[in-house]
């Protein structure tokens, strides 16, 4: 069953405020990982090991390179799943 | 020219004791102990069951976020440098002339096995990024010079038990050679976990009264049978004394000597003529200045192991001859337990503010002192040390029989 992109999202939430420790009201499709999130190159690295786990997809490396907001990072997951 | 003078203008700690240097300080003067049952339930499997851990977690004072990326040795660094950096007022000052030099004995030995244990049970993948940065050595100092952008140098000495004591005299001589004007200097550890505990206990160097805990740490008594593990740390702010006073700094003392040999002996056994620490105490007097009658307070290394505390107190007696009998001897790891890399910094804090409310900590749980015991240990209330100028040695050994010996003195202004 594919996963809807609000589900998505809401996920995606929840692990960059684990992960970072951000205001969850400010996380949305447009936001930047690196430049708006503080979301750093390791901290990187565990959204998606656990995006990974909640959603049950494989987010190769070379993805991750290309996921510069939340939307990117959402909308991979919600194609693959 | 005349050599660069080094002050101390900051104080920080988190210990068995307290959570900070006042209420380590007070629960020192009041002979309490830091060291308690273990409840967690992996320790009921041990032949030690106690150990000195923080009096305040540090998850009662550091945001979760930050508490996930360091290592708990690294909470303790975080914790105690922020306090010694307001302590001294928190300065402004050009980041190429700041400088941290940080010990610790073992590293994030906790992070190490922690990860082993995901790598096990969840796979390759599932182990956290953070990892390696939580595991080095140098993490504590990393992650002070980067909250304090300090350009100077970061450095982390690594001498088992003396590598705290190691690190101040390693910041001493950054700010003596003109590398720097202040530099955050220290020791921790958080070593309280199943496996280090389980290969000290091999070692039989721990006192294993589990019945009885908060007497176990019992250096110089007759029945003394082994070390108590302890965790936290402390840092201290030193800084070049024309630095200190053109911006006004409280100076609590100076640092004027260090000394420091190895004893060529045994991998974990103290040398027991104790020639290395008798070396290290004269080399430190000879560095320092100071003389020999004004040399009134000395805290110990004294682990309440059987064969370390005697060793030492002849080495300090051969050292110093009978100028040994007006040196109040205080060993403190009575209360604390042994902080390991976290010792000599906490010990050199407890020196720093002997001499400052000229008032030496006590000695606790010797009911029956060892004859072989020849110096003047301070037994269970504190003493008051002279007027005038006075100074005080805090001595360090590590297992590969490293010797580190520093001197400090009061300051008048």
């Amino acid at each position: 069953m594919a996963l809807t992109q609000d589900a998505v999202l809401a996920g995606i939430k929840e692990i960059v405020v684990e992960v970072a420790g951000i205001d969850a009201g400010i996380i949305a499709m447009d936001k930047k990982f690196t430049d708006d999130l503080d979301v750093d190159s390791l901290s990187m690295v565990e959204v998606v090991v656990a995006a990974e786990e909640k959603f049950g997809v494989k987010i190769p490396d070379e993805e991750v390179t290309k996921m510069a907001t939340i939307g990117d990072a959402v909308n991979f997951i919600v194609n693959n799943s | 020219m005349s050599r660069r003078r080094v002050v101390v203008t900051g104080l920080g700690a988190t210990t068995p004791l307290g959570g900070d240097v006042p209420s380590t300080w007070a629960a020192l003067l009041a002979g309490k102990s830091g060291v308690r049952s273990l409840t967690e339930e992996w320790a009921s499997e041990m032949s030690v069951t106690f150990a000195a851990r923080v009096a305040v977690e540090p998850s009662e004072v550091m945001e979760r976020v930050e508490m996930r990326r360091l290592d708990r040795s690294e909470q303790f660094a975080m914790i105690a440098s922020r306090e010694a950096w307001k302590d001294a007022g928190s300065p402004e000052i050009d980041k190429t002339r700041l400088g941290v030099v940080v010990a610790s004995g073992i590293g994030g030995v906790i992070t190490l096995l922690d990860q082993y244990d995901v790598l096990k049970t969840k796979g390759p993948r599932s182990v956290s990024p953070h990892t390696v940065p939580m595991l080095m050595p140098n993490g504590p100092a990393a992650n002070i010079g980067l909250e304090l952008q300090a350009k100077a140098g970061v450095h982390t000495p690594v001498s088992a038990c003396a590598s705290g004591a190691e690190a101040v005299g390693y910041a001493l001589e950054m700010i003596r050679n003109n590398r720097a004007d202040i530099i955050v200097t220290g020791g921790v550890e958080a070593a309280i976990h199943e496996l280090p505990m389980a290969g000290f206990a091999s070692m039989r160097a721990l006192s294993t009264r589990n019945d009885a805990p908060e007497k176990a740490s019992r250096p110089y008594d007759k029945d003394r049978d082994g070390f108590v593990l302890g965790e936290g740390g402390g840092i201290l702010v030193l800084e070049e004394l024309e630095h200190a006073k053109a911006r006004g700094a409280k100076i609590y003392a100076e640092v004027v000597g260090q000394g420091l040999t190895s004893d060529g002996y045994h991998i974990a056994a103290p040398d027991p003529d104790g020639a290395g620490v008798t070396r290290a105490v004269q080399f430190a007097l000879d560095d320092s200045g100071v003389k020999l009658s004004e040399v009134v307070h000395l805290n110990a290394h004294a682990t309440s192991t059987p064969a370390g505390d005697v060793a030492e107190a002849n080495a300090l007696a051969a050292a110093l001859g009978s100028d040994i009998s007006h040196v109040a001897v205080s060993a403190t790891k009575s209360m604390t337990g042994h902080l390991l890399g976290g010792a000599g910094a906490i010990e050199s804090i407890f020196c720093v503010l002997a001499l400052h409310h000229r008032m030496a900590p006590p000695t606790i749980n010797i009911e029956n002192l060892d004859e072989a015991v020849t110096v003047d240990v301070v037994r269970d209330v504190p003493r008051k040390l002279p007027e005038g100028p006075i100074a005080a040695l805090n001595d360090s050994f590590g297992f590969g029989g490293h010797n580190v010996v520093l001197v400090f003195r009061s300051y008048e202004a």
